[in-house]
């Protein structure tokens, strides 16, 4: 619906700038609040306006290494929840682009069992089979380690369900077509259903970038040591019960280098992302 | 350059559904066979069986000579444009037609020679570097087309090439695909159902019913004399006209009890049809008897003017009939026609549906 009434637009304007703020007011607080002191912070009520003291808070919390996580830097916690956030990405888009392939494109006995076998895991997710799968992680030593942290996470129902619906919106005279020019099952795959999945590909990965990034429950069962923990259970590490015993100033810096990446993730892939949602290209 | 030979080939599905029975069609050296009939006949089939597309359940396909039963499409040496021309959204023009020579492991710059070659000939050069979005429905038919002849294939393969374009293009691309053909003198087989098609395109027709041939040959031999009943509604437009009779022993009585003279006609008691295309009857001003033809009453239906010539609509004996007659028609509804079928242009068929 498109208004040409200056009044209109100036309501829509006003409602959605109303949104905005709300929206983005608490994310700027949180930055004003990792540019002051302990003190400024604690000292009601805080100031509009960043403080003074960004560098300083900044590079205490990156490579200082925070007293309350045992003085690992936010470095490292970055880095293990990028590895683990790349790791589930390109490895659920790997896992599931592979089996949907072999579903959709593939006659062989049981093909059917299995895909029924891949949905009903929709029903059993991490939080269902915590149990068991922490058993068997601690039986094959793997508490604390990347790979504890990536695997069980990465067997994905719904993105072979995702990809499944695309293959199948792929017409059976293109595959015939490539049969006739000679292209095996590798090179169907590889020149002409990978590059056709590309918007699909990149919207997974935006999508199950972020969700890795903030899994909660699975890196605090997995994770002992503090040099191996994600930065959303270094963030829950760094706050103390006790108000004047938690450093706020670097748990503020830590959340807003928390939502960093994911933004950047985003914002580099929003053309690919918004078109793997919204159309698929045939 | 290659014959084919179909020797007895069937199709059954897993379903015991029989979609091909038993086919024999021997297609010589660089002339063009049409497959047509209604959907559901088989014709895709078989020409998916041609192609390795799907398995031969029984019987044989020969290929320049050489059983190709077990030969996955690509070792066939055959080349196939498909209804919706199926080609690869994501390459350019350029990569559309040299795919497939790439996979076979063709030296660049041959591929490169043979690419610009195609492309002369359908006149896509100017698009080699487009996407196949960016492009028309009829140049898209083209790039298909291109994408086949690069391969310099045994044989060519088309399944139902036109059927998306509309009606102008459809004549212009036939046309050229006629010519194209004849140029490369490329062994194919293509299938419709559009008879039009069929008959300005084949140097053999084969038409096909319910998975079986009904005829093969020469278009014209086909139209003129159709094996069945089948072939014979199938083939022109607007079909034969075929109405039902039996015979006593005074002459032919019609369903609803007409009598019209015999002259000399020999129907089986059985009952059979006499067949008549629309434009071989000539209409009568009198209500004289002709000599040497059928003489019928029609009753007028309707007419149809379609410019050059007009369609009258009307009933004989109670069946459906029509009659071309040039020009302007001057008939109306309720109309008594005197029509008189010259007896050289009779058909007839028996009971069974098959010529006598």
């Amino acid at each position: 619906m498109i208004q040409n009434n200056p009044v209109g637009r100036l309501i829509a304007h006003v409602i959605l700038i109303i949104g905005i703020l709300i929206v983005a007011f608490p994310i700027y607080y949180t930055f004003v609040a990792s540019t002051q002191t302990l003190q400024e912070i604690l000292r009601p009520p805080l100031s509009l306006l960043p403080g003074g003291h960004f560098w300083e808070n900044y590079s205490a919390a990156l490579f200082g290494g925070v007293g309350r996580i045992g003085g690992v830097g936010v470095d490292r916690l970055l880095f293990n929840t990028l590895v683990m956030a790349l790791g589930i990405a390109i490895g659920k888009i790997c896992i599931s682009i592979l089996s949907a392939y072999a579903i959709v494109f593939f006659r062989f006995p049981g093909r059917m069992v299995f895909f029924w076998l891949i949905f009903i895991t929709l029903m059993l997710p991490v939080e269902v089979r915590i149990l068991p799968t922490y058993k068997i992680m601690v039986d094959l030593g793997l508490i604390d380690t990347y790979t504890g942290l990536i695997l069980p996470l990465m067997a994905s129902a719904t993105a072979t369900l995702l990809f499944r619906q695309f293959f199948m919106t792929i017409p059976g005279e293109l595959v015939e077509a490539a049969r006739v020019d000679g292209a095996g099952p590798w090179r169907f795959f590889k020149d002409i259903l990978l590059p056709l999945s590309k918007t699909n590909i990149a919207a997974l990965f935006v999508i199950l970038f972020i969700y890795g990034w903030t899994q909660y429950l699975w890196p605090l069962l997995m994770t002992n040591r503090n040099d191996m923990s994600t930065i959303v259970i270094g963030l829950r590490k760094m706050i103390s019960f006790a108000d004047a015993d938690t450093e706020w100033h670097l748990v503020m810096v830590t959340c807003i280098l928390a939502i960093l990446p994911p933004i950047v993730v985003v914002v580099l892939m929003q053309r690919w992302f918004v078109r793997g949602l919204v159309e698929t290209e045939k | 350059m290659a014959n084919v030979e179909l020797t007895n080939v069937r199709k059954v599905y897993s379903s015991s559904v029989e979609a091909v029975k038993g086919i024999n069609i021997a297609i010589e050296d660089g002339a063009l066979c049409v497959l047509v009939g209604p959907s559901g006949c088989g014709k895709s089939t078989l020409l998916r069986m041609i192609a390795g597309l799907e398995s031969i359940t029984d019987g044989t396909v020969k290929i320049d000579n050489k059983v190709v039963n077990e030969l996955g499409p690509a070792e066939r040496d055959i080349a196939m444009v498909f209804q919706n021309y199926a080609l690869y959204p994501h390459m350019k023009v350029y990569d559309n037609m040299a795919y497939g020579l790439r996979n076979r492991g063709m030296p660049k710059d041959q591929i490169d020679k043979r690419v610009k070659d195609a492309a002369q000939i359908l006149e896509l050069t100017q698009l080699l570097e487009r996407r196949p979005k960016e492009l028309s429905g009829g140049q898209r038919q083209r790039v298909a087309m291109g994408r086949a002849i690069v391969r310099s294939p045994k044989v060519f393969l088309f399944d139902e090439p036109l059927s998306n374009l509309d009606a102008k293009l459809r004549g212009q691309m036939r046309v050229e695909i006629k010519n194209l053909q004849r140029q490369l003198g490329v062994t194919s087989v293509y299938v419709t159902h559009d008879q039009l098609e069929a008959m300005t395109l084949a140097d053999i027709l084969v038409v096909m019913n319910a998975g079986s041939v009904e005829q093969i040959g020469a278009p014209l031999d086909i139209y003129e004399k159709p094996a069945s009943t089948f072939v014979a509604s199938f083939i022109g437009a607007p079909p034969m006209n075929l109405v039902p009779v039996t015979a006593d022993h005074s002459g032919l009585v019609l369903k609803d009890g007409t009598r019209i003279g015999a002259e000399g006609l020999s129907i089986p008691a059985t009952g059979s049809l006499i067949g008549f295309r629309p434009e071989d009857l000539e209409v009568s001003a009198g209500t004289d008897t002709h000599i040497g033809g059928l003489a019928l009453d029609l009753k007028v239906q309707g007419v149809e003017p379609v410019g050059a010539e007009s369609y009258v609509y009307g009933t004989i004996g109670g069946e459906r009939v029509v009659v071309r007659v040039p020009g302007r028609s001057t008939s109306n509804t309720d109309d008594q026609l005197r029509v008189i079928i010259p007896k050289q242009k009779l058909h007839l068929f028996g009971a069974d549906g098959k010529r006598i």
